[in-house]
């Protein structure tokens, strides 16, 4: 049964890997964008703005260790701002690549085999991005390393009730792992650029990076299993970070934060979010790089479909997060709820609504999903939204707490602005880098789906 | 070691040239010298060598200061290092004392407490005795004499003033003109006695903007003389107050506070209060404190109390409200007192309600109480005829504060000569050919009256910072007496007023001089019947009303006093015009938007703010702002002055406002002002509470102290438990606690943009509530202070434990360890927590000159990046533990008095040790009044509320 009539019958695409594609003719076509490709006029120009992007943040970063976070617009009772704001949403992108990875692999999902390099990149960018903010919105940074339990000449501590501390270890782990597990699977990659590498300097740059791999059956084998142990290592993870995240909210007693629906909330509108953002690069990726052959339209379909149901676990829990407001019979609940619908800041609420749960229902178009470019606005419609839901639960629910007095208001100031789009600079920055610099794609493990489909095991 | 070239011997052994000595002489000199003769040691001492320079290169990153220090060398009397001293002064505001006791460190006074002694402060201060402080070390005070805005010298000014002098004798002085603010002093009367006498035909004039002319002329018209009336309210069931903002103003606020919140004190075990009748325009915190409110134009307040007068009288009242109140005032001791902005015709009808024994009369403590404002008219009358060649302002600031229609800055310069001496270099000393800076009081040796005509010593604590002089020596000049000392003076005055030397002494231990407290005098109506004067009804009123801030504009200058939210509006570094909601939508005005306003042909711009309570078609502006001179004072708000009018010093009804299409943003501290249904603040009236003591309680319950995964006892305070309780039943939200705070603790000024940005540092500050329809809401006021929870959410999230409780009870903050995360603000349910989000503490308006003399040594200085918040002035209690562990003792109850509670003048904070059952706090926290704000939560607040009671005629 040939493809497309495969597709007919199931009504999805289903081809993992173009029909004519060789182990040679997918080594040469991921290999040659590092090795020899002349890189698209597209790429200069990117990186030049996201570049200016990463100028931009020096530039903020410069001025506020000069002056202090006041130059943000956070205030008392608003005391976190954009930085905690832009820190879960950079993490919550963070969360698709090692889903993908770590979690598909368990699963047995072939189709993450293209795609999860790129998502496992996008994922350690992200969570760089988001590591620079709880470390930039300290008021003294200078002394950061005080939330690092190292022994202390005055016997001091961590606080380890609080959920900040929590964050040190969830975030750090997560960072490292991720790297580590990228790098891992990197190993056998370099191997081969290594190999193809023909000038002197690229094959001992790759030699060395490749660790001595020589692609013995007896590497392949502890590979492997070393592999499927960091994924093991890595699955837990996935949920671990953003649950530990929400913590910082839920365990305060803010209305709006103290809320146990949180951590599946949190996790599931982090993947939610990490998906949209793989879309909303790769599919200009795949466009410019001609690499529809590998990441095919059933790749793009099923990361759709996995961003359309954790957009359902998101909804689900404001509807919940909204009737729970209502049965707890708790008067600052409620009117914490009444306020996000009809307060001053109803509009982001809204907006928000609007990009995460009404514009993807789009999605249950097959015409949708296929159609790359609208799927491609879709995901940045939702890469807003989450951004403003996250700006919803920090801002709106710290600007009317308990006592009415001490409620106030909030902007960002234009340093919060030049923070966030800096931030984005950074991150597409280190895209383009790795774009450039290193396989986009895993060729060993385009490889293995085609010998799958040469043995007509796939 | 290289050979020795001398041959010059240093000892018996060196001459013997020993080995032993040899061997000695490597080891012990130079040190390592003997090391180079082997090679593996020098090398080894080539890498200490190397390790030393690269230490000694770290020593260079951080470059020392060049710093002196001079110790005593004889230890001066009574002075030891790091204990304070407190000396007994006073200040005066409006030329009336109120006694100030003043802490002093090592010669710095940094705080001002009030006088227990004294009869106008009873131990409690306001706003401005507790930034008088920040006055007398600010950089921007006048420091040195000028002559034409360029600096000159005392010298040449003596002989520029004595050869003017010379020339006037022959006249009698006629060219000759003094004018003062208002004087109480006595050493300083008899001081412009002799200068009269020496030039018989010169003039002395004296002008306030805010003057208590109204109720002298009232005075006259009730009782053919002019009495200063003495309110008791303590005495009195019912109070009336005919636009009078008793609680806020005037030189007896602080003691009327208090008289008038011990009448209401339901914790001290009372079951009856006295009500309060307030019929007012601009709203006031006597208003807020109105068990029945009646907001209406200022100028119908006239037409309120004739017909009040009326039913009094027996006649038929003209409402129901009218009827109400008169049967109220005939039913018991009674005071009706009336504002001082009220035409002396409503003074002389209320004259006629009060009860006898709820008030007294006494002869008027100012010596010669002038009518300023003629005074002022005659003197601007003579200068404009050229009859004045000589001009001398002692203090005041009359350029800027004088009707507009007597344009007194261009009738200036008419006068040949004009001396101006006064602490700043202000809009009147710019137009002065000279200006003397004037001492602060605090560097001054004077005497003042008080209300009640009780006289202080003024004693300096500091030598003049800045080479003021007093007005005392300024005057001595003029009578020829060369180096004039005013401790000369004053002790002179006092010694031919038979003040030996140990009387002298004793007065100015206790503040106050023995014996001089005005005679009460018995007054007798000289008039039937007051007509009231019909006035012109006019679409549109304005008042013109001390700002509760800066005052006439004298404290402009202060930053302190500029950030201070003022009681109502909670509006800082500005002015407003404040308009009535009703009367806003009538004329499609909003908060910020720019209007004009229009007297005649002079016209203001300012900034509307929409206040509740406010009378219908009518504006107040506060007076003060606008200011062209000064660091601090300057481009803030709006001039008032300059269309108020010597027909209409208090309001007018001629008066047009209209509508720019510009903006102007004003900073103000609370943006919500209803509770929204929440318990936090809980209110009841007298009746409902006397009928069932458990509803306050019952308003909202706490969880069982027993519900806890913890042992109870786990935690407990072994020795001490410190708690605060706050009576909101008795705060008159007038402020003093929050600046006394600011001046105890060291709290930064941040400049407008920061708060309104919502960035302002204070510790404690004072929540106002409206309840009710705007027109006329009921206004409650909340002092907010940290509640220090037994189970704090802040102590739960901070990441490095930067916020903790101590064996005591207290949540400290410990400013070296916190790495401002702000997560313990955002956890914190009452907002109390402050963070420096920039570096406030040397931003341009504490410039690192003289202010950082006013810091209070014993409390901390933070910096940028760290969270404060309220100590329970934790440095006050280690001191008083430091006192009672010498005499082996506890910490007796009130021996510990935070800063806040010290400066109320209702004692409506008190402070203590819970685990004392006899402690006032302990006594007060078992009230049934007694509740926990958000105690719902389970943050076992130590600071607890004690219910506002209402009194309704009902």
């Amino acid at each position: 049964m040939n493809e497309s009539a495969k597709e007919a019958q199931l009504g999805y695409p289903t081809q993992l890997i173009g029909e004519r594609d060789s182990y040679e003719s997918a080594t040469r076509q991921i290999g040659s964008i590092v090795l020899d490709q002349k890189q698209p006029r597209s790429w200069l120009i990117g990186f030049t703005i996201a570049f200016i992007g990463v100028m931009l943040l020096m530039v903020a970063i410069s001025y506020l260790f000069f002056k202090g976070v006041g130059i943000w617009g956070i205030n008392i009772p608003i005391a976190w701002g954009f930085a905690i704001v832009n820190f879960v949403w950079w993490i919550g992108i963070g969360h698709a690549g090692t889903l993908i990875s770590a979690f598909l692999l368990l699963m047995h999902q072939k189709w993450r085999n293209s795609i999860n390099r790129f998502a496992e990149a996008m994922t350690i960018f992200a969570v760089a991005c988001a590591g620079l903010f709880p470390l930039l919105h300290l008021g003294r940074p200078w002394v950061f390393y005080w939330l690092l339990p190292y022994p202390d000449t005055m016997g001091l501590w961590p606080q380890f009730r609080s959920p900040l501390v929590w964050d040190v270890f969830a975030v750090s782990t997560y960072f490292t792992v991720s790297l580590i597990f990228w790098y891992a699977g990197l190993i056998p990659d370099f191997a081969t650029l290594r190999d193809r590498a023909e000038k002197r300097w690229k094959q001992i740059v790759f030699g060395v990076l490749s660790l001595g791999w020589r692609g013995s059956a007896r590497h392949w084998a502890r590979y492997e299993s070393a592999y499927v142990l960091l994924a093991g290592l890595a699955t837990p993870l996935v949920v671990s970070v953003h649950s530990v995240v929400s913590l910082d909210f839920s365990v305060g007693i803010v209305p709006g934060w103290h809320s146990t629906i949180f951590p599946p909330y949190f996790v599931a509108g982090a993947i939610y979010s990490g998906f949209a953002m793989v879309l909303t690069l790769m599919i200009p990726v795949r466009r410019i790089y001609h690499l529809e052959n590998m990441i095919t339209d059933r790749h793009i379909n099923n990361m759709a479909n996995v961003m359309f149901a954790t957009g359902w676990m998101v909804a689900y829990g404001y509807i919940m997060e909204a009737f729970m407001s209502w049965f707890s019979g708790n008067r600052y609940d409620a009117f914490m709820m009444s306020n996000r619908f009809a307060g001053p800041y109803a509009h982001t609420f809204w907006v928000l609504i609007l990009c995460n749960i009404l514009v993807p229902q789009a999605l249950w178009s097959r015409r949708v999903r296929d159609n790359h470019v609208v799927l491609w606005l879709i995901s940045i419609v939702i890469n807003i939204g989450m951004w403003l839901e996250r700006y919803v639960i920090v801002i709106v629910s710290l600007h009317r707490d308990f006592v009415p007095s001490a409620w106030s208001m909030y902007g960002g100031t234009k340093w919060d602005y030049a923070m966030l789009l800096g931030s984005m600079g950074l991150f597409v920055a280190l895209i383009y880098l790795f774009v450039r610099f290193l396989p986009m794609i895993s060729i060993a493990e385009v490889r293995t789906l085609i010998s799958e489909r040469e043995e007509g095991t796939l | 070691m290289p050979p020795m070239n001398s041959h010059f011997w240093r000892s018996l052994e060196e001459r013997a040239d020993t080995p032993e000595f040899r061997e000695w002489l490597h080891r012990e000199f130079p040190p390592l010298a003997s090391e180079w003769n082997d090679e593996i040691s020098r090398r080894h001492f080539l890498k200490l060598m190397g390790a030393s320079f690269a230490l000694a290169g770290l020593g260079a990153c951080t470059k020392q200061p060049l710093e002196k220090i001079v110790p005593y060398v004889k230890q001066p009397e009574e002075i030891i290092p790091g204990k304070a001293l407190h000396f007994a002064s006073a200040m005066t505001l409006g030329g009336y004392a109120r006694g100030i006791i003043v802490e002093s460190h090592e010669g710095r006074p940094t705080k001002i407490e009030g006088n227990p002694n004294h009869p106008a402060s009873l131990g409690a201060t306001d706003v401005f005795m507790q930034a008088a402080v920040l006055d007398l070390y600010d950089p921007d005070r006048s420091q040195t004499v000028l002559n034409a805005g360029a600096i000159s010298t005392w010298e040449n000014f003596l002989s520029a003033l004595h050869d003017t002098l010379q020339t006037q004798q022959q006249s009698g002085g006629a060219g000759i003109r003094i004018l003062t603010q208002t004087v109480t002093s006595p050493t300083l009367h008899e001081q412009l006695r002799a200068v009269l006498a020496q030039f018989p035909n010169a003039r002395w004039h004296q002008w306030e903007p805010v003057n208590r002319d109204n109720e002298h002329e009232g005075a006259r018209l009730a009782f053919g003389e002019v009495v200063d009336t003495i309110y008791h309210f303590d005495k009195a069931d019912v109070i009336v107050s005919l636009g009078a903002d008793f609680l806020g103003e005037g030189p007896a606020q602080l003691r009327y506070a208090r008289d008038f919140t011990n009448g209401r004190r339901i914790s001290s075990g009372a079951r009856k209060m006295n009500r309060l009748y307030v019929a007012e325009c601009t709203p006031t915190i006597t208003g807020a404190m109105a068990d029945h409110r009646f907001p209406m134009r200022e100028s119908a307040i006239e037409k309120f109390a004739s017909e009040l007068a009326e039913a009094f009288a027996g006649n038929a009242a003209a409402s129901p409200e009218i009827a109400m109140i008169s049967h109220d005032l005939q039913s018991g001791r009674a005071i009706v007192v009336v504002g001082t902005q009220q035409p002396p015709r409503v003074h002389a009808i209320a004259h006629r309600m009060s009860a006898r024994d709820a008030v007294s009369y006494i002869a008027p403590v100012e010596p010669e109480p002038a009518n300023q404002l003629q005074s002022l008219r005659e003197l601007v009358t003579d200068m404009s005829a050229g009859r004045v060649e000589l001009l001398l302002m002692l203090g005041g600031n009359p350029a800027f504060d004088a009707p507009a229609d007597f344009d007194f800055a261009a009738t200036l310069d008419c006068v040949k000569l004009r001396v101006h001496l006064g602490g700043y270099v202000n809009e009147t000393a710019v137009l002065c050919h000279w200006h003397v800076p004037e001492a602060h009081f605090l560097e001054s040796w004077s005497d003042a009256r008080a209300f009640d005509g009780t006289t202080s010593l003024v004693q300096p604590l500091i030598e003049p910072l800045f080479g003021g002089k007093t007005a005392h020596e300024f005057l001595a000049t003029m009578l020829g007496i060369s180096n004039p000392s005013s401790y000369e003076i004053v002790r002179d005055h006092w010694r031919r007023n038979r003040l030996d030397d140990n009387a002298w002494r004793a007065a100015l231990q206790n503040g106050v001089i023995a014996g001089t407290t005005g005679k009460t005098r018995a007054v007798a109506s000289v008039v039937e019947k007051i007509e009231a004067a019909t006035m012109r009804v006019s679409p549109l009123e304005i008042n013109f009303r001390a700002d509760p801030s800066i005052y006439d504009g004298r404290f402009a200058t202060n930053a302190w006093l500029q950030e201070l939210p003022k009681p109502l509006t909670k509006l800082t570094w500005d002015n407003a015009v404040l308009i009535s909601p009703q009367t806003a939508s009538r004329l499609d005005l909003r908060t910020d938007d720019i209007v004009t306003l229009q007297c005649g042909s002079r016209k203001i711009e300012g900034a509307v703010f929409i206040l509740p309570g406010h009378g219908d078609d009518a504006v107040t502006v506060h007076l003060g702002y606008g200011r062209s001179n000064g660091h601090i004072a300057a481009n803030l708000g709006f001039n008032a002055y300059a269309i108020r009018t010597s027909d209409a010093l208090s309001f007018s009804n001629d008066v047009t406002i209209s509508k720019t299409n510009r903006q102007h943003v004003l900073a103000t501290t609370q943006h919500h002002h209803s509770v929204e249904g929440r318990n936090i603040l809980r209110v009841a009236s007298l009746n409902d509470f006397v009928a069932n003591q458990k509803i306050i309680r019952a308003m909202g319950a706490e969880p069982p102290r027993d519900e806890s995964l913890y042992r109870p006892e786990e935690h407990q305070n072994k020795t001490y438990a410190w708690a605060m309780a706050i009576d909101l039943h008795t705060c008159i939200g007038c402020n003093a606690c929050v600046i006394a705070c600011v001046a105890e603790n060291n709290i930064p000024v941040v400049g407008k943009e920061e708060v309104a940005r919502g960035r302002e540092m204070h510790w404690i500050r004072i929540d106002r509530y409206y309840d009710g329809a705007a027109e006329n809401p009921a206004t409650y006021f909340q002092p907010l202070p940290c509640m220090h929870c037994e189970n704090a959410p802040c102590e739960l999230v901070c990441p490095v434990a930067a916020t903790v409780h101590d064996s005591e009870g207290l949540n400290v903050q410990v400013y070296n360890r916190c790495i401002g995360t702000r997560y313990c603000s955002n956890n914190c349910p009452y907002k109390v927590r402050r963070f420096n989000f920039l570096e406030y503490d040397v931003n341009q308006f504490e410039s690192p000159t003289t202010l950082k003399l006013a810091r209070n040594p014993n409390v901390t200085v933070r910096s940028r990046g760290v969270m404060e918040k309220c100590t329970y002035c934790v440095q006050r209690i280690s001191a008083a533990r430091i006192e009672a562990e010498k005499e082996n003792r506890r910490i007796r109850d009130g021996e510990v008095v935070t800063a806040c509670a010290q400066a109320c003048p209702a004692e409506a904070i008190i402070f203590g040790d819970i685990n004392d059952p006899n402690s006032h706090v302990s006594k007060l926290k078992k009230l049934p009044l007694n509740y926990s704000m958000l105690g719902e939560l389970n943050t076992r607040p130590r600071t607890t509320y004690l219910a506002r009671l209402t009194n309704r005629n009902t």
